[in-house]
């Protein structure tokens, strides 16, 4: 099915499954239990889930099959999101449009960076990068106001001209639909005490998250893909098996670029404007977070790390001392407010230090990130089932 | 005419001459060893047979082709494939990856983008890696881990990756080298066959000479840099200036 052999159609089916069924498993906890903080079934959360997941698969097929490390991709981030944002100021609030030009600009912006950056590998590619997309993010607050809007961001206003539509919006500023259908719309529901939000725009967030895990998928698995991870291995060598590593580590360097831009551009469609800090060395530092975290060179990792990360970030962020004081509450006087003192710098804005806490141990303990767990316990659970049967082989990636 | 022709060929590493004015004419469907003490410069030849050097002067043909100046990916690509001293091959990969990237790129040159095509769906390659595979008696770790195949598995799939893409031009850095004498004398007899079958010429770099006296129809002896003799088996072994060169390392 699908050209896929059975492992990867299973893996797929069950992606699927777990990304539409994402606003109800994502809110296991009751609305009014004490547990609800820890529900990320909200849209808002739930599509960066998804678009920072497309951020990091793009990443995966340059660094996780290529070994090249690239520091500056938020830049193909921000650019998507500004192109998109400049589609909905001048031709239409249809989000598809946007999103096709997001990615195109992305990925022309990623020729350019690519063919230049490529001419050295290591840490002098990194650093080219990097220096690339500081440059973007510095010109972006600069000479390239006009395009950018400076340190307000890109907007939309109630005098652009959004030639195809812009009749429309008399009154206030429009929003971004597809075909009619609004992002923010959402249907709520109601069971017992349990309250799930199904939105738009996290549906079209997750579909297309979808064709983009497709897509890699392919990629992994062809002839191209192999090239790749020949690369990874030893560029040497394939040089003298005559075969040139340029033209493939640079294909692989604008597709990520591009779907860079594809997840900029969804940003922008799920909320309508776009400023340069998307750009930062920090954003781009996040989405290789990302992959290693999940498990760089493996299929569902990426994502995995996305949602890791945007989980943290966004739960973990939202932890108070009220709220440890509450969980604590049954406990002596004493004891309770040191425990909670205990917490407090891993919780509220220390989560940047839980996070990186937890990123340390995995590197040290699970090289291959979150996945390397999850195929450890899966190989525990088989080894208890059928005794030892060692298999000599190793599939590069899940 | 040979179908390599090494002209006045210098190559320097600051005050070291490792290579000193070489002339080599190699034959077509030829074997030619190349032996030497430790440090003659041999590896430093092939080094620039493969555009992984480039000589100070001199030239190099193949085919009437000058090499000189060119990438490594493209030189291969006119024929010419060879086995480091140290075996290069994709550790991260399996062995039938291995052998199937040089059937790519014999098949479809130094690039081609085929991100949609699937490999488990290249039936003909994989056929054809396969049948290499089993030529050199590897047929069985097909899918293992390349990287924790033995020195001497490392050297036999390295081979195979050379000799699936059927080269004009083999060139073979101590190909023996870390083997035990069972695989020795196995690589000898895969190296006769691939001879036998068809047409290739073979630079052989030996320091075993039992592997030069099988195979080889010419031998040139280096020395400092620079080609003392180039004589058959039979005239090489008594001469003076090759007991000379090695002074006793090796029995010739
Ligand atoms: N890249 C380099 N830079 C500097 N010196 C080098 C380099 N490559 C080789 N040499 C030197 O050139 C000389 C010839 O080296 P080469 O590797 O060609 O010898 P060889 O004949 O292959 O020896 P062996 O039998 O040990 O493999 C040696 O003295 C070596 O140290
Ligand atoms: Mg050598």
């Amino acid at each position: 099915m699908l050209k896929l052999d059975r492992k990867d159609t299973l893996l797929l089916v069950i992606v699927a499954l777990m990304t539409l069924a994402a606003p109800i498993i994502l809110n296991p906890f009751p609305t009014g239990s004490a547990l609800a903080q820890f529900n990320a079934g909200y849209p808002d959360l739930m599509q960066r889930f998804v678009i920072y997941g497309i951020f990091a698969i793009g990443f995966n097929i340059l660094f996780g099959l290529t070994g090249y490390l690239s520091f500056g991709h938020a830049a193909f981030l921000g650019v998507g999101s500004y192109s998109a944002v400049w589609m909905f100021k001048l031709l239409s609030m249809n989000v598809l449009p946007a999103i096709v030009f997001s990615v195109i600009i992305a990925g022309l912006f990623a020729v350019v960076i690519g063919y230049v950056s490529l001419r050295r590998s290591g840490i002098y590619f990194s650093i080219l990068t990097l220096a690339f997309a500081q440059m973007s993010f510095n010109m972006a607050y600069s000479v390239l106001t006009p395009i950018t809007n400076g340190e307000t961001g890109l907007q939309l206003t109630l005098n652009d001209p959004r030639i195809l539509d812009g009749a429309r919006a008399a009154t206030g500023l429009p929003v971004t639909n597809l075909f009619g259908f609004e992002m923010r719309s959402t249907a709520h529901l109601d069971i017992a005490g349990w309250g799930f939000d199904f939105s738009v725009g996290y549906y079209l967030s997750a579909v297309i998250m979808l064709l983009a895990f497709y897509l890699s998928m392919r990629i992994f698995r062809s002839p191209f893909g192999l090239m790749l991870r020949a690369i990874k291995s030893n560029q040497n060598r394939l040089s003298y098996t005559g075969l040139n590593a340029r033209p493939y580590t640079l294909a692989a360097f604008v597709i990520s670029g591009m779907y860079a831009g594809l997840a900029g551009g969804l940003l922008a469609a799920m909320d309508p404007l776009a400023g340069a800090e998307r750009m930062q060395w920090t954003a781009s530092g996040e989405v290789v977070l990302m992959t290693i975290l999940g498990g760089a060179g493996t299929l569902i990792g990426p994502v995995l790390g996305a949602g890791f990360i945007k989980y943290f970030e966004n739960i973990f962020s939202k932890i108070n001392d009220s709220i440890l004081h509450q969980w604590f509450s049954f406990m002596p006087d004493g004891i309770e407010d040191f425990l909670v003192t205990l917490v407090h710098p891993f919780i509220g804005k220390g989560w940047h230090l839980t996070l990186g806490l937890l990123f340390m141990a995995v590197v040290i303990f699970l090289p291959g990130g979150l996945v390397e767990g999850g195929q450890r316990i899966g190989r525990l659970f088989r080894r208890n089932k059928a005794g030892d049967t060692a298999s000599p082989a190793t599939t590069p990636a899940e | 005419m040979g179908i390599l022709e090494v002209k006045g060929v210098n190559k320097r590493f600051g005050g070291l001459q490792a290579l000193g004015d070489v002339n080599l004419n190699i034959q077509e469907n030829t074997v030619h060893a190349i032996i030497g003490p430790n440090g003659a410069g041999k590896s430093t030849l092939l080094n620039v047979l493969v555009g992984k050097l480039i000589p100070d002067s001199g030239s190099v043909l193949f085919n009437g082709q000058s090499v000189l100046g060119r990438k490594p990916h493209e030189i291969n690509q006119m024929g010419i494939s060879r086995v480091f001293q140290t075996p290069e091959i994709f550790g991260d990969l399996s062995v039938i990856e291995n052998v199937m990237i040089p059937c790519f790129a014999k098949r479809d040159g130094a690039y081609r983008l085929h991100a949609f095509e699937s490999v488990g769906a290249e039936d003909s390659i994989v056929a054809q890696a396969e049948t290499m595979l089993a030529d050199v008696g590897m047929l069985e770790k097909r899918d293992m881990h390349a990287g924790s195949l033995s020195r001497g598995d490392k050297r036999r799939l390295e081979m195979a990756m050379c000799l699936v893409q059927e080269p004009k031009l083999l060139l073979l850095d101590e190909p023996t080298a870390g083997m035990a004498r069972a695989d020795t004398n196995n690589t000898i007899d895969l190296l006769k066959e691939i001879k036998a079958k068809r047409d290739i010429t073979m630079v052989i770099i030996e320091h075993d000479m039992h592997v030069v006296f099988s195979l080889a129809q010419r031998i040139t002896v280096l020395a400092q840099g620079s080609p003392l003799v180039e004589e058959t088996p039979e005239n090489i072994k008594g001469h003076p200036k090759v007991r000379e060169a090695y002074l006793g390392e090796a029995q010739v």
